[in-house]
């Protein structure tokens, strides 16, 4: 097959290698400009230092909208995977109809362009109090968050064997017993990966937050979007170095969750 | 769930007893599914109440026309109902500019002037400008003293424009975002070059949407291809690499390559440094820029299908075909690629979706000509309160959307869209 010739396999190596590098590098090449000791983006640095970061740190607006980040991301996250796991064991458990309606909307939120669901926002949250507030963007942030949860609870519940909670409810486990003892466990793994997802997007959200929020609720990506739009200086590197790492330890979390899961579900690790 | 409970009377006959069974059972299924969707319907009802009906309420504001009947509703119900070219008889102009004149003086006439102005630019001032001047009576009838204060009252374009604001609803902008008008008589027609810019900016978009999903296929197939002809324990710390970058916040992404891509970046340094160029090119800010930054976005949403598919392929086909005699090239092209193909229409067709909504990486890192569809619906919605403009052009976008989700269902299948 093709590449299957040493040389030809060399080329593939290198071919792959340059399309990871393309994908990572860039991302890389911001972490060390955020330890700069120079105002300019330019190698080799100057000398390092933190200054930056304390800048981050003392800089009022910064704080602010890292607080209100938080919030929102955490009330969408809660919202998102109450719902979306709800629903995952709901089509799960059985075909009613209407159900691939049901799972085309749900799924809708991630394929709809954002801006369409935040002007739809803009004009519609306002009457029922949800626009100049961060309960107004969590809102909007569970709609798109939710269908993750949905995906990745779905992913699980699909390697579920359904014997183990026949055997739980022959024993005489209740439903929601057999649930909390038995599906929950193995599930477990998605809804917190899930979870992760719903957080990331919200924590990463920019548009409906352009649309929704005042200055008062400004957010970090928000915060984050006037500074490129300006003029991109380290300060902006450092918080950005920050979000990588932030980043790297949800995917490592979400990977290991995802290992746990198969090793739960008997599939080699 | 609880086992159906057996009859109480024991079975008169066999019959009757695999009968009561089956309702058991039909009575058990129909319970499950029951409990399936009214685990499904809180979601169901957070996505309708805050997600369909703003959607459709914003579709409905394409063809919203009130503005000319909430502020002069007697001139309104005239108008509607009119037929014919020209200024309409003197009742009706009699009524039209009584009622312009009380709006004027209730400081409502601004609202009026706003909605003619989207059927041709400067009939704001004409109606401003009318209703400031307009005199308590008439000399010589209502229509002479309009067109003495402005000549446009005497022409049929102006008449024809409010008896289109007087309809309950409006297509203007549902045209107008296909660069399409209506003239004095109603007739839809192409606007004048110079005005028309959706149909531009349509085209804009789907060609870099197509461009991307090209780019990200020439990239993301052959790394998918070596992916799956690794060993698990391999591949997967490989595909961590790919994941990372969809994990990292889309700012940071954008952040980092105007950081290497500006006139004073990392690359043009190092280009000019190394005597590849002689001075630095710009490689952000137009459309070099969205291209290479709306690909590194969306690259991981075309390896991660392929892979999946590519995974599923069995090694001992191709063998089959070089076993047969095939070169290497055919047995991939006749046999490999063939078999591929679903991950490259799911990969291609998600890619394409995504990147047809994309509004802030143009924005931060396109040109005044690189902007996208989204772009636009923003720039309405939040700087020019064209709320109508807005909302059809979000329409159009909605409805190709939708097209080619549904598409996608078609193809690919609902169940297998993962963005992760």
């Amino acid at each position: 097959m093709l590449g299957s010739g040493p040389f030809a396999r060399a080329c593939l190596w290198g071919y792959a290698l340059l399309v990871l590098a393309f994908l990572v590098l860039p991302i890389l090449v911001i972490l060390p400009l955020s330890f700069s000791a120079g105002a300019f983006l330019h190698f080799p640095l100057p000398g390092l230092s933190l200054r930056w970061y304390a800048r981050l740190l003392e800089h009022e607006p910064w704080r602010i909208s890292l607080l209100n980040s938080l919030i929102a991301g955490t009330i969408a996250t809660v919202l998102a995977t109450v719902l979306g796991t709800l629903a995952a064991v709901g089509l799960a458990r059985a075909r009613f109809p209407g159900r691939s309606l049901v799972m085309a909307l749900v799924l809708a939120p991630m394929i709809v362009p954002t801006v369409i669901l935040a002007t739809g926002a803009y004009f519609f949250y306002r009457p029922l109090g949800l626009t100049g507030n961060l309960l107004g963007l969590a809102v909007a942030h569970t709609v798109l968050g939710a269908p993750f949860v949905v995906v990745t609870v779905s992913a699980t519940l699909g390697a579920l064997d359904p014997a183990l909670v026949r055997a739980a409810q022959s024993l005489g486990a209740p439903p929601w017993l057999a649930f909390r003892k038995v599906t929950l466990p193995i599930i477990a793994p998605g809804v917190v990966s899930g979870a992760l997802f719903a957080f990331v997007t919200s924590f990463d959200e920019v548009v409906v937050a352009l649309f929704l929020t005042g200055p008062a609720q400004r957010t970090l990506p928000r915060q984050m979007f006037d500074g490129i739009r300006e003029e991109i200086n380290p300060e902006i590197l450092a918080a950005a170095t920050i979000l990588v790492v932030l980043a790297v330890a949800l995917l490592v979390t979400a990977e290991l969750l995802r290992r746990r899961s198969a090793r739960l579900r008997g599939i080699a690790p | 769930m609880r086992a159906p409970r057996p009859p109480n009377r024991p079975p008169r006959c066999l019959a009757t007893a695999a009968v009561d069974l089956r309702r058991a059972l039909e009575r058990a299924e129909r319970r499950r599914a029951l409990g399936g969707f009214a685990l499904a319907l809180p979601l169901v009802a957070f996505l309708f109440v805050f997600f369909l009906l703003p959607i459709v309420g914003m579709l409905a504001k394409s063809v919203d026309n009130h503005e000319l009947a909430s502020v002069m509703p007697k001139s309104a119900e005239l108008l509607r109902t009119w037929r014919g070219v020209g200024p309409p008889p003197e009742e009706i102009v009699a009524v039209f500019a009584r009622e312009l004149k009380e709006a004027y003086l209730r400081r409502e006439v601004a609202v009026v002037a706003q909605r003619l102005n989207r059927e041709q630019a400067g009939w704001r001032n004409l109606i401003l400008g009318t209703a400031r001047r307009l005199p308590d009576t008439a000399e010589g009838g209502w229509l002479a003293t309009l067109v003495r204060l402005d000549p446009a009252w005497g022409e049929p374009a102006i008449w024809a424009g409010l008896r289109r604001a007087a309809q309950p609803w409006t297509d203007i902008f549902l045209l107008a975002a296909v660069d399409l008008a209506r003239d004095e008589r109603d007739a839809i027609r192409p606007v004048p070059p110079e005005q028309a810019i959706y149909l531009d900016i349509l085209a804009r978009t789907f060609w870099i949407s197509a461009l991307v999903t090209l780019l990200c296929l020439v990239l993301g197939y052959p790394l998918a291809y070596l992916l799956a002809s690794l060993p698990e324990r391999w591949a997967n710390p490989l595909l961590i690499v790919v994941l990372l970058p969809f994990w990292t916040s889309l700012l940071v992404r954008i952040a980092a390559w105007i950081v290497l891509l500006q006139r004073e970046g990392v690359i043009n340094d190092f280009l000019v440094r190394i005597g590849v160029l002689e001075e630095p090119v710009a490689l952000v800010f137009n459309r070099t820029g969205v291209l290479v930054a709306m690909t590194h976005v969306l690259l991981p949403f075309m390896v991660l299908p392929l892979y999946s598919v590519m995974r599923g392929i069995p090694l001992s086909l191709t063998r089959a075909a070089l076993s047969l005699g095939a070169t290497p090239w055919v047995a991939f092209r006749r046999v490999y690629l063939p078999l591929s193909m679903p991950g490259v229409a799911a990969g291609s067709l998600l890619v394409f979706i995504l990147a047809l909504g994309y509004y802030i990486t143009p924005a931060l890192v396109g040109g005044a000509a690189d902007q996208m569809i989204s772009y636009f619906v923003a720039f309405f919605t939040l700087h020019t309160a064209n709320w109508g403009m807005a909302a059809a052009l979000a329409s159009l976008l909605l409805v190709v959307t939708l097209l080619l989700y549904w598409l996608y269902a078609r193809l690919v299948g609902i169940e297998r869209l993962r963005l992760g």
